[in-house]
This record gives C-alpha cells, sequence and structure tokens, in this order.
C-alpha cells in the first residue's frame, strides 16, 4: 500500500474528490482541488480510483431501468380523487409570476400583439360561454350566470381556451349538463350535471367522461 | 429553447395545474425511482412509493419555499418513504435481500471469467455496500448532490456527509480487496 499524505489539507481536498469528479463543488473549491490535483501524485491517482466509482455507479443506476406506467396512473388517479373531494383554491398572487414568466420570453413587438390577443381572447372565452348561457337559458338579462339552485348533482368546469361556442354547446347538450353559475374565480363555471342528485360513483363516472374530452375541458371536478 | 424551472413549475402545480404536474413527473420519475428502488430493493415497491412521492409534490406545492432545488426536495421526500415502507418489512425479508447482493457468483464458471473485470467488480462491491453506504455514493455520483443537499436530504451535518462518503469508499475498498483487487487506497 502506497504512503499515505496525512497533511490535514491533503486529507480535507481527499474528501473532496466524489464532489470534484460529480461536478457538484462551488467554483473556489473547485479550483483548491485543481490545484492540489496538479502537483500531488497521489491525490491524483486517488482522483483516478474516484473516477472508476463515478462511472460503474451512473452504469449501476442506468441499469436499473424505470416506472411503468402504472405508476403515473396512479399518481393521476390520486390527484383526480383529491381534486374531486376538494378541489384547491388557486393562489392568485402567483397569476402574476406566471404571467411575468410568459411576458419575459417574448420580444418587445410579439409582446405587444400577444398582450391584445391575450386580452381579446379572455373577453372571446367569456362572451363565448355568456352566449351558451343565454342560448339555453333563453334570457339574456343574466349573462353568464343562471340562478344556482341547490338541488341535484353539479361540477365546477374550466373551459379550454380554444373552446368555441358551438363545443362548448355540444359538448353541454351530449351530458344534457347546465351552465348555473360563473364565471367564479380561475374561471370556473359550476355546472348541473343532473337535476336529481346521482349517486357520488355516477357523478365520478361522469367527471371522468367529462375530462378525457380535453378539446373542450381544461378542468372539471364533482361539486357537492 | 429555455425550459420551464422546476420552480415554475412548483409555483403552478401549487395553483392545480396538473399539466405541470405532468412535465415535473416526466422530469424526474425515473431518478426518483431508481433512488427509491436502491434502497428498497424492489420495484414493486419502488413503483407504489414514487407514485406517492408526487403526490405529496403535488399536495404540499404551496408549501414549498423555494430553499433547496425541487430534486433534492423530492429525494428528500422519497428517502422518508423509503425508510417508512423499509421498517414495515419484515426483517427477515431483508436480510435475505442483503444476502443476495452479495452472494459470492464464484461457483458459476462465467461468474468466475467475470470476477477478472474490474469493472463487473467494483459494481458487483457497490452493490454489496450496506444501504447506508449505498445511499451516499448514489447520491454524490448518480444524483449530482452537493454536499448541502446530501446533507438536507439524508438530515446529517455537512461533515457527517463528508465522513460518511469516506467509509463508504473505505468500505468499497475492503470489499474489493476481498475480491482480489487492491486499489491502494486508503
Amino acid at each position: 500500500m502506497n504512503a499515505i499524505n496525512e497533511e490535514p489539507e491533503h486529507q480535507e481536498i481527499g474528501a473532496l474528490l466524489p464532489w470534484h469528479a460529480a461536478g457538484t463543488l462551488s467554483r473556489r473549491h473547485a479550483n483548491r482541488v485543481e490545484q492540489a490535483l496538479a502537483g500531488d501524485r497521489e491525490l491524483a491517482r486517488q482522483y483516478d480510483l474516484v473516477r472508476e466509482e463515478l462511472v460503474e455507479t451512473i452504469h449501476l443506476n442506468e441499469i436499473l431501468g424505470a416506472p411503468s406506467a402504472r405508476a403515473m396512473e396512479r399518481l393521476f388517479a390520486a390527484i383526480d380523487a383529491e381534486e374531486a373531494r376538494a378541489p384547491r383554491h388557486r393562489r392568485w398572487f402567483d397569476l402574476g409570476g406566471r404571467i411575468s414568466e410568459f411576458l419575459s420570453s417574448l420580444t418587445p413587438r410579439t409582446l405587444a400583439w400577444s398582450a391584445t390577443a391575450a386580452a381579446v381572447a379572455i373577453l372571446v372565452q367569456a362572451a363565448v360561454i355568456a352566449a351558451v348561457v343565454v342560448k339555453e337559458q333563453g334570457s339574456p338579462s343574466e349573462p353568464g350566470l343562471a340562478s344556482a339552485p341547490s338541488e341535484g348533482s353539479y361540477a365546477v368546469v374550466r373551459f379550454a381556451p380554444q373552446a368555441t361556442a358551438d363545443d362548448i354547446t355540444k359538448f353541454l347538450g351530449a351530458y344534457k349538463a347546465t351552465v348555473v353559475e360563473g364565471p367564479l374565480r380561475g374561471q370556473l363555471y359550476r355546472i348541473r350535471l343532473s337535476e336529481t342528485k346521482l349517486p357520488k360513483e355516477e357523478v365520478g363516472k361522469i367527471v371522468r367522461q367529462m375530462q378525457s374530452e380535453s378539446k373542450v375541458v381544461a378542468f372539471i371536478a364533482a361539486k357537492e | 429553447m429555455q425550459s420551464t424551472s422546476d420552480e415554475v413549475l412548483i409555483g403552478r402545480i401549487a395553483n392545480g395545474d396538473r399539466l405541470a404536474m405532468q412535465v415535473l413527473y416526466a422530469r424526474h420519475h425515473v431518478r426518483v425511482f431508481r433512488f427509491v428502488v436502491r434502497l428498497v430493493r424492489d420495484e414493486a415497491t419502488a413503483e407504489d412509493l414514487i407514485s406517492e412521492v408526487f403526490l405529496d409534490v403535488w399536495r404540499q406545492a404551496g408549501r414549498f419555499e423555494g430553499r433547496s432545488a425541487v430534486s433534492t426536495w423530492m429525494l428528500a421526500i422519497a428517502r422518508f418513504k423509503a425508510l417508512s415502507a423499509l421498517r414495515r418489512r419484515p426483517d427477515q425479508e431483508l436480510d435475505e435481500e442483503t444476502a443476495g447482493a452479495i452472494e459470492d457468483p464464484s461457483d458459476d464458471p462465467a461468474a468466475a471469467l467475470e470476477k477478472k473485470d474490474k469493472s463487473t467488480m467494483l459494481r458487483k462491491c457497490l452493490t454489496g455496500l450496506s444501504a447506508e453506504h449505498r445511499e451516499i455514493i448514489d447520491l454524490v455520483y448518480y444524483h449530482e448532490k452537493s454536499v448541502e443537499e446530501v446533507a438536507e436530504i439524508v438530515g446529517i451535518p455537512e461533515n457527517t456527509v463528508k465522513t460518511r462518503m469516506f467509509y463508504a469508499r473505505k468500505r468499497l475498498a475492503e470489499l474489493l480487496k476481498s475480491e482480489g483487487i487492491e486499489r491502494g487506497w486508503p
């Protein structure tokens, strides 16, 4: 066995070699290690061993494969179940962050057009849904909002931005659903799935079917 | 093209954005799975656990303060769940698995030939390390975690991280020596 350099500085640098090989040291520490390696053959030999370990550890992990789709299906089924039980309240202060993030990716010229387009899109969707409601209710006096009776089974839905009035009308018609309230916070609308109280399982089944219609539905959850 | 940062995704997840959750899952599920499967040594259990890990991410995203990287936070959750699962498992089962992992394949002629292959031996000895040593080696070499991040995931002081890594490597050298490979360190 080779003689080991017992100096504290040497030992300290030696302890950092695994992180140096993985590239996770700060620049300052990395420079220290580089300088030590350049002038210390024993340390350089140790570093070669570390690099061998790193390569084989990566290999060992890479051959472990990946989880099956079952894990993801299970996760999103659990998320759906939670959302159906208690939809979370959106944090509105985060909306600013999201808008900033989006806007920062745009050039000034596209920014001006995008801001206009976004404003128009919001107005258009509100108008689209109002038109659907007016058509359903047959009264223009309360645009976007019908009375909200407490009987029956309900869900809250956010329609996909690209959904047209025709898409939404067909969607509601296909499920015999009616918009009864909205827009609520987060561009959500309360819809009535049935005038009578359906079993929870039945409501869940309908909601899952509706969720699959991604052209029209961005988000949906059962609502007590 | 610049991808959305994990921190931004967590912000969206806190707002109930399923798409952000799918992106985060796609980005990290394989590494989290491998970290867990190395701890629990059972793929089916690891699959169940990663569903739970990401469900916790979904639930707790609103409380994420960004003091550490998202991947570090997720590995800490994964570690906690893996250790909890191991505690629920009978000791006998664990012992058998450990024994299986370090079983000497010298009776097998093909394996005897492989024994000459240093890389193969190194991998075999890495597998034969204790869970504690295997964990720190994986976190440093494969998951590319800094001293500070390992300290946070494992819940030990930074100096202990360095010491544990040293002893993990020392034990690896001993295992290699017992297989006839002398590294000259430590």
